[in-house]
């Protein structure tokens, strides 16, 4: 951490998006976490992300739960709206505030314990919804704010600094993500901004419930010899099934590449999700094929990442529950208050 | 790419943007720490140590410290006008405000080495080569033809620009290291003083022949036409108290500035500058046309001289040809007849300041010293020797007119030579700058150095109000900047000599560094040629004169590279390296003067 503000000052040559605004629009207050946080970049990706989508900042809420992961959302997006939940309970905020507005684009905010541990009944009913959002896990399996304990992410196998070896099974976020109908689930790594920026400007995109468990190597507790979560064992382990392009409409589609190599999903709105496959015969809109492919990659002690199940046209909790397409707060009196007589053929109805 | 040698004492040198164009490689950020801690006698004494004038300079140096420094580019697209720092009025800052420091100051040498040298000339280039020759024994002794030492500084330039006092001072501090200075006696042989059996001879007698203007009327109307530099030291030594209330002042440079100034305050209420060029080609400092613009006198571009009018012997005033500017396909500008009719301009008097010329009439050319075809002494770039081995130039009388930085700079580096030269070394071997790193860490979030940014803009120098300066010649126009103003924009420094220092081994590639840069100067790629790589950083690298900093050996097999052109040096980077590959570490670079390692550097205060 730094108590210096960062200079307002910028690159001369700082780029502006289609709104007007440059890359340093889009960032927080300074951080406070540790120096060499993953959770950090994460949240640099995010501001790379917003600003290359040409987001208005105002259009954006952050919400997130308790923990080290929870806290980034101040360092971001300072132009935001934020919402700092219960340990564990930002699922139901996000999910409540996405059925009262749905105009808003929702990120949600959390780490291994927060959805893990005490959110995971929270996690899986989130996923099942399909709420429209993006969720990201900053997943650095430990506990760093208590001081270094094994998180329910940590692999079994793995040593804590202090030299003590987990006994218990991971939890694999990105897996029960898939298995619970989440339609965009991905998986990166903080100190790959090449990778991760892509795959966050598709979840923002993609209009149904978008998971992505970002490993987030914690400088002080985990990024030692033992630890499956540390920069050097990500680094050498790490394997990427695709890499993701994202094309907005009024982007120019520019490189070419031969078939086969290319698998593309049309989104709703128009953009593009291009995917160039690195893993030979991986098809990212097959999710039993992908769930099987993630585990034997695990079993094969890879961390598979990439985006990894994507749906074509995903349904959301609005669909499912036939709500109305204004946001509540946009709704007026005659739409609120329909008068005596369309309470009356009601109440004739259910005679 | 090839990783950068940091241990070259160059390579970062050249980060300090300021101190590498000092001709005299000024330890800028230095000082300016020092006067922003008010430690003013100390910023005063790095100056001195290397530019031996700092009151005079910092009143008149000509500042290629300010176009190269880094807040100008930095203030880019993130302020109205971008403005570099007031780097040379913090110099007057610290000359104004210091405390006595003539106990600090090297005593005259106790022990004489039994070597003489004589100086032609008292200008600055001279009292360099005496400041750095008279501690290490030698006898030194300084020709002028004028009564009072310093040269041009004394003659050229006006008083409402320099005080006398400041002149006396800064020239009393060298004369007081034992030299002997003989007054009004001007050197007309080399021949004859080399045969005085001096050990060698600098000349640094500037270039004090004025350009005059060979037009029709000339020769008519001369008792109103003057030389430029000679009136000025007319003026200087008050032999002139008046002129005309019409004045015209011919000529785009420096002088010419001083001249049209200068007769403000003697009588001329109507006073015009008229050039040749354009008003953006002219010669002189931006500042100094300013400074013109501010009291009242009007630039007219474009004007070339024609004529001297001139009824009964009277001079009634010049014509001029209007021109406007041509370019050619190579973009060569020449000067063509606009077709307007010729312009007549009314005046009383004519200062003409179109240029200055060496004069070497007193130079035997039998003596071995070789001229070249513009008449100019044959002298080596490098150790200032003409060709006749005991005699040395610098200053104007080396290369032609120049600044007093300049003169300075060619002082220090003929004195190594003739010190060398005395020694019965070889001139030609020129010792290394002096270069130390030493880490600013204090604590965590703690350095030594005041890294937080300041947003301000520059702050402008106080001024005497107009219509006081104008009435008298010896009032100061600039009330220099006082402790808090100066204190303010010492702040605006960006410590460029505070180095990022990178460590690859204890790189573990977290981007910590790249995400909390406020400039975008780090990124981690995959290497490549230098122009590939320039094209693909975080922040495109297209400013070619700064340098890329290189470093191999990551694990990743990457590179780092950090583009240092717009470095805040905010120490932002070592503050969220986890690991401490990113360190700041101060750099001091001390150019090395005659004697090396004979005499200890002055000792600061309270360091």
């Amino acid at each position: 951490m730094t108590y210096l503000a960062k200079p307002k000052l910028h690159h001369p040559k700082l780029p502006t998006n289609a709104l007007g605004y440059t890359r340093r629009d889009y960032e927080g207050a300074i951080s406070t976490l540790c120096a060499g946080c993953g959770h950090d970049s994460i949240s640099a990706a995010i501001i790379q992300a917003c600003f290359e989508l040409d987001l208005p900042p105002h259009r954006i809420a952050k919400l997130s739960g308790i923990g080290c992961s929870s806290k980034t959302p101040t360092y971001f997006l300072g132009n935001s709206h934020g919402f700092n939940s219960v340990h564990g309970r930002m699922p139901s905020v996000l999910t409540g505030a996405n059925l009262a507005n749905r105009d808003l684009i929702y990120l949600g905010v959390s780490g291994d314990g927060d959805s893990a541990s005490i959110g995971l009944g929270q996690f899986a009913h989130v996923m099942r919804r399909g709420v429209n959002m993006t969720y990201i896990v900053e997943n650095n399996g430990v506990y760093g704010l208590t001081k270094g304990q094994f998180s329910a992410t940590s692999d079994k196998g793995s040593k804590s600094k202090r030299g003590v070896v987990n006994a218990d099974e991971a939890i694999d976020l990105a897996a029960l993500a898939m298995q619970l109908g989440a339609t965009y689930v991905a998986r990166s790594f903080s100190g790959d901004k090449a990778q991760l920026v892509p795959l966050i400007k598709g979840a923002l995109l993609h209009p149904g419930a978008a998971l992505l468990d970002v490993i987030s190597p914690c400088v002080a507790f985990n990024n030692h010899t033992g630890s499956t979560k540390s920069y050097d064992y990500v680094r050498e382990h790490n394997e990427a099934v695709n890499y993701l392009d994202v094309i907005t409409l009024h982007k120019e589609i520019t490189t070419e590449y031969s078939p086969g190599e290319l698998q593309e999903v049309r989104q709703h709105d128009g953009s593009i999700l291009r995917l160039r496959k690195l893993h030979e015969g991986y098809d990212a809109s097959d999710r039993i094929a992908a769930m099987n492919f993630l585990q034997e990659s695990k079993a094969e002690g890879e961390i598979a990442t990439g985006l990894l199940f994507v749906e074509e046209d995903p349904a959301d909790l609005h669909a499912a529950s036939n709500t109305v397409a204004t946001p509540l707060n946009a709704l007026e009196t005659a739409d609120l208050v329909p008068g005596a007589g369309a309470l009356a053929k009601i109440n004739a109805g259910l005679r | 790419m090839q990783p950068t040698n940091v241990s070259s004492p160059d390579y970062f040198h050249k980060v300090v943007d300021c101190q590498w164009a000092c001709p005299a490689h000024t330890p800028v950020p230095e000082y300016i720490r020092l006067i922003a801690a008010g430690r003013y006698s100390d910023a005063y004494l790095i100056n001195w140590e290397s530019n031996v004038f700092p009151g005079i300079l910092g009143r008149t140096c000509d500042r290629p410290c300010e176009p190269a420094c880094r807040r100008g580019r930095v203030e880019e697209a993130n302020n109205a006008s971008p403005e570099p720092v007031a780097i040379c009025r913090l110099k007057r800052v610290a000359a104004d405000l210091k405390d006595d420091i003539r106990d600090r100051l090297p005593k005259p040498a106790r022990q004489k080495n039994g070597k003489r040298i004589a100086c032609v000339g008292a200008g600055p280039a001279s009292l360099t080569v005496a400041r750095d020759l008279l501690p290490l024994g030698y006898h030194v002794v300084i020709y002028d033809g004028d009564a009072r030492a310093g040269g041009m500084i004394r003659t050229q330039i006006p008083r409402f620009r320099l005080p006398e006092s400041v002149i006396d001072e800064e020239v009393g501090y060298v004369l007081n290291l034992g030299a002997e200075f003989r007054a009004g006696t001007r050197v007309d042989s080399l021949k004859s003083l080399l045969a005085e059996n001096y050990d060698a001879v600098f000349v640094g007698s500037g270039a004090p022949r004025g350009r005059d203007l060979d037009i029709p009327g000339r020769r008519e109307a001369a008792a109103n036409i003057h030389i430029g530099i000679d009136w000025l030291s007319s003026v200087s030594f008050g032999h002139i108290e008046k002129i005309g209330k019409r004045v015209i002042v011919l000529g785009g440079g420096n002088t010419a500035m001083d001249c049209c100034r200068s007769s403000r305050r003697l009588g001329g209420d109507d006073v015009k500058v008229i050039v040749r060029s354009g008003f953006d080609e002219m010669k002189a400092s931006p500042w100094e046309k300013e400074d013109a613009q501010h009291e009242g006198i009007p630039i007219i571009n474009f004007h070339v001289p024609k004529a001297f009018t001139h009824e009964n012997g009277k001079l009634t005033g010049m014509t001029f040809e209007v021109v406007e500017a041509k370019y050619d396909a190579n973009g060569k500008r020449s000067l063509v007849p606009s077709g307007q009719p010729d312009v007549h301009v009314e005046c009383d008097d004519v200062l003409i300041a179109i240029g200055q010329e060496n004069a070497f009439p007193w130079i035997e050319r039998d003596i071995g010293l070789d001229f070249d075809k513009w008449g100019m002494p044959v002298v080596d770039k490098t150790t200032f020797q003409s060709t006749q081995a005991k005699v040395f130039f610098g200053g104007d009388a080396a290369f032609g007119p120049k600044n007093i930085i300049w003169a300075v700079a060619h002082g220090h580096d003929a004195a190594i030579s003739i010190d060398k030269f005395c020694q019965a070394e070889d001139v030609a071997v020129r010792p290394p700058p002096m270069m130390n790193l030493l880490s600013q860490k204090m604590g965590i979030h703690e350095w030594s150095y005041d890294n937080a940014i300041t947003a301000d803009s520059r702050y402008k120098v106080p001024l005497k109000d107009v219509s006081i300066a104008l009435k008298s010649i010896k009032v100061e126009v600039e009330l220099g900047f006082d402790a808090k103003l100066g204190f303010k924009e010492a702040q605006r420094c960006l410590n460029c000599d505070v180095q990022t220092v990178f460590t690859a081994k204890q790189c573990i590639e977290c981007d910590a560094c790249v995400d909390i840069c406020p400039m975008d100067c780090i990124t981690f790629t995959e290497d490549g040629e230098e122009a590939d790589v320039r094209k693909r950083l975080t922040a495109p690298a297209l400013n070619l004169t700064q340098d890329l900093y290189i470093s191999g050996g990551l694990k990743t097999g990457r590179i780092m590279a950090k583009d240092e052109d717009v470095c805040l040096h905010c120490g932002l980077c070592a503050e969220r390296c986890p690991t401490g590959a990113w360190d700041m570490q101060k750099s001091f670079i001390e150019m090395t003067h005659a004697g090396c390692g004979k005499h200890k550097p002055l000792p600061l205060a309270a360091e």
